[in-house]
């Protein structure tokens, strides 16, 4: 594998979207229920993902050294691309560039949602628990509240218009009509997503998430 | 000579210079007479005839690089109002003006509008595209090829190795190893072949290599701007899943 770009390259692709897309879209639904169930619902989609077997490998090899070698090699990637599209202004060539962009401000939003929210609890300041809580810390602050929107709208733009490429650099969608009806289903992909991910931000900063740590609590002891 | 000048008409070009590979490039104006139908390269010929500046000071001749003049050879490829293109193609009376010329800098420069294409060739050789039937015996014919594939294949084999392609790709340039477009196609045409085939593997390992197909980031630049119509997106797409399926089989021990 040494010094073979080809590898790493294929590596980085795959890990795009497995596991990394899959986890995007898992993320998503789980959110949502905070929408559709509130924060009973968002409880239990959280509790649910906590009782898989093997947690801490789960999110070690599925999540974090997927996510760490995608991004670090990616930032590489976008560092050997230059910007043509103000010569060649194809949608194509914008979406080019926007991937490389909204992996570069994905790559600073995840760090930082990661560090608000997962890393809280590593360090015991906040418990499982009182996630839908912090999530309305955060979202009912309009200054979060918006960042939090365009970090989610770059991450599911990144992802949807990747695999889009990905179905492309795996010899999967071939000729010009194939990569037209794929990228319909790509941009299907980014609105549904995006929905789901704003929704439960809005969700997130209504009140009843305030109370959702003692919710949850009442949850756990009942369950 | 018929007069061909018409009274007053001009064109006007801001061409971008350099001396040598290493120097600053710097912009001269000119203005010649106009004359039906000329060519950007009918245009430099003008400017060599009479080389004068826009301010009536002389100067240095332009120079450029042009064989076939008419858009087969690829040799007068350069920036064109910003769009890389053939000179010899590109007519004045379709051009806005002042026409800016300036080279292709993603290759590099050897005096103004002259451009050194070696890398192109470089990657046809490293991706072996051609039919290796030299041999001590005659080895009587190959395979013949389906018409319908043939069809296809054809409008492969227009590519003149221009470097549109590579001009217009944003990952083709210093920091990036991409081979770019032209040779996977090239890959394509000849793997398609039914003898050629015979050596697809070679082809294929050199494309998966350092500075082979992974480079490509499907900005598809590349099939809006060759001059052939090539459908080059479709061949990088096609060589993806070649490689991909060599891939596997390597791993599995097929
Ligand atoms: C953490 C920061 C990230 C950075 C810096 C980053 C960077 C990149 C870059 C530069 C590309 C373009 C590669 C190419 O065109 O060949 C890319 C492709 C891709 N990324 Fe990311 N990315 C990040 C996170 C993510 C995440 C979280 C996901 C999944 C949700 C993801 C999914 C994809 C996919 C599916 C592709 C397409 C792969 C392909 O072209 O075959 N990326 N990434
Ligand atoms: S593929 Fe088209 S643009 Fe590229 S070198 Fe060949 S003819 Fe020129
Ligand atoms: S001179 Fe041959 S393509 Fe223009």
């Amino acid at each position: 594998m040494k010094g073979n770009s080809y590898f790493s390259r294929k590596l980085h692709s795959l890990l795009g979207i497995i596991p990394l897309g899959g986890f995007i879209v898992v993320h998503g639904l789980t959110n949502y229920q905070a929408f559709e169930r509130g924060p009973e619902g968002f409880e239990q989609g959280v509790h649910l993902i906590n009782s898989l077997p093997l947690i801490p490998l789960l999110e070690i090899f599925g999540i974090y050294l997927p996510l760490l070698f995608h991004g670090i090699y990616g930032l590489y990637v976008a560092y050997q691309s230059n910007s043509n599209t103000g010569r060649f202004q194809y949608g194509r060539n914008w979406a080019f560039t926007a991937q490389r962009v909204t992996g570069v401000m994905t790559f600073v939003f995840v760090f930082w949602h990661v560090y608000q929210t997962r890393m809280q609890i590593y360090l015991g300041n906040i418990t499982h628990e009182e996630l839908g809580s912090t999530m309305n810390h955060i979202a009912s602050n309009p200054v979060y509240f918006v960042l939090y929107v365009i970090g989610v709208l770059a991450a599911v733009f990144h992802f949807s218009n990747g695999l889009w490429a990905f179905l492309i650099s795996w010899g999967i969608t071939i000729g010009p009509k194939a990569q037209r009806i794929s990228s319909y289903i790509c941009m299907g992909v980014f609105v549904i997503l995006s929905a789901l991910f704003i929704l439960s931000l809005i969700a997130f900063s209504g009140d009843e998430f305030k109370e959702a740590a003692s919710a949850a609590l009442a949850f756990t002891n009942i369950g | 000579m018929a007069q061909t000048t018409v009274a007053n008409k001009t064109v006007k070009f801001i061409i971008t210079r350099q001396d040598t590979p290493d120097s600053k490039p710097y912009t001269e104006e000119f203005e010649i007479p106009y004359r039906a139908n000329m060519n950007v390269i009918s245009g430099l010929m003008e400017i060599q005839r009479n080389p004068k500046k826009v301010d009536g000071a002389s100067t240095a001749p332009v120079c450029w690089d042009s064989n076939c003049l008419e858009e087969v050879c690829g040799a007068c490829s350069m920036v064109i109002n910003g769009k890389p293109r053939q000179a010899c193609s590109a007519l004045v009376d379709k051009l806005e003006q002042p026409i800016r010329l300036e080279p292709m800098r993603t290759f590099p420069v050897v005096r103004d509008l002259v451009i050194n294409r070696e890398r192109m060739f470089g990657a046809l050789k490293r991706v072996k595209a051609w039919i290796p039937i030299d041999g001590t015996y005659d080895l009587g014919p190959g395979p013949r090829m389906a018409e319908t594939k043939r069809q296809w294949a054809y409008e492969l084999s227009k590519c003149m190795t221009c470097g549109v392609c590579l001009e217009s790709c944003p990952n083709v340039n210093d920091r990036n190893s991409f081979i770019g477009p032209a040779a996977i196609s090239q890959v394509r045409l000849f793997n398609a072949h039914p003898t050629g085939e015979m050596n697809q593997e070679e082809r294929l390992d050199a494309l998966m290599s350092d500075g082979g197909i992974e480079g490509c980031g499907n900005s598809q630049n590349c099939v809006r701007s060759c001059p052939k119509g090539i459908p080059l997106t479709t061949s990088i797409a096609a060589i993806n899943k070649d490689t991909t399926k060599h891939l596997f089989k390597k791993w599995l021990g097929v």
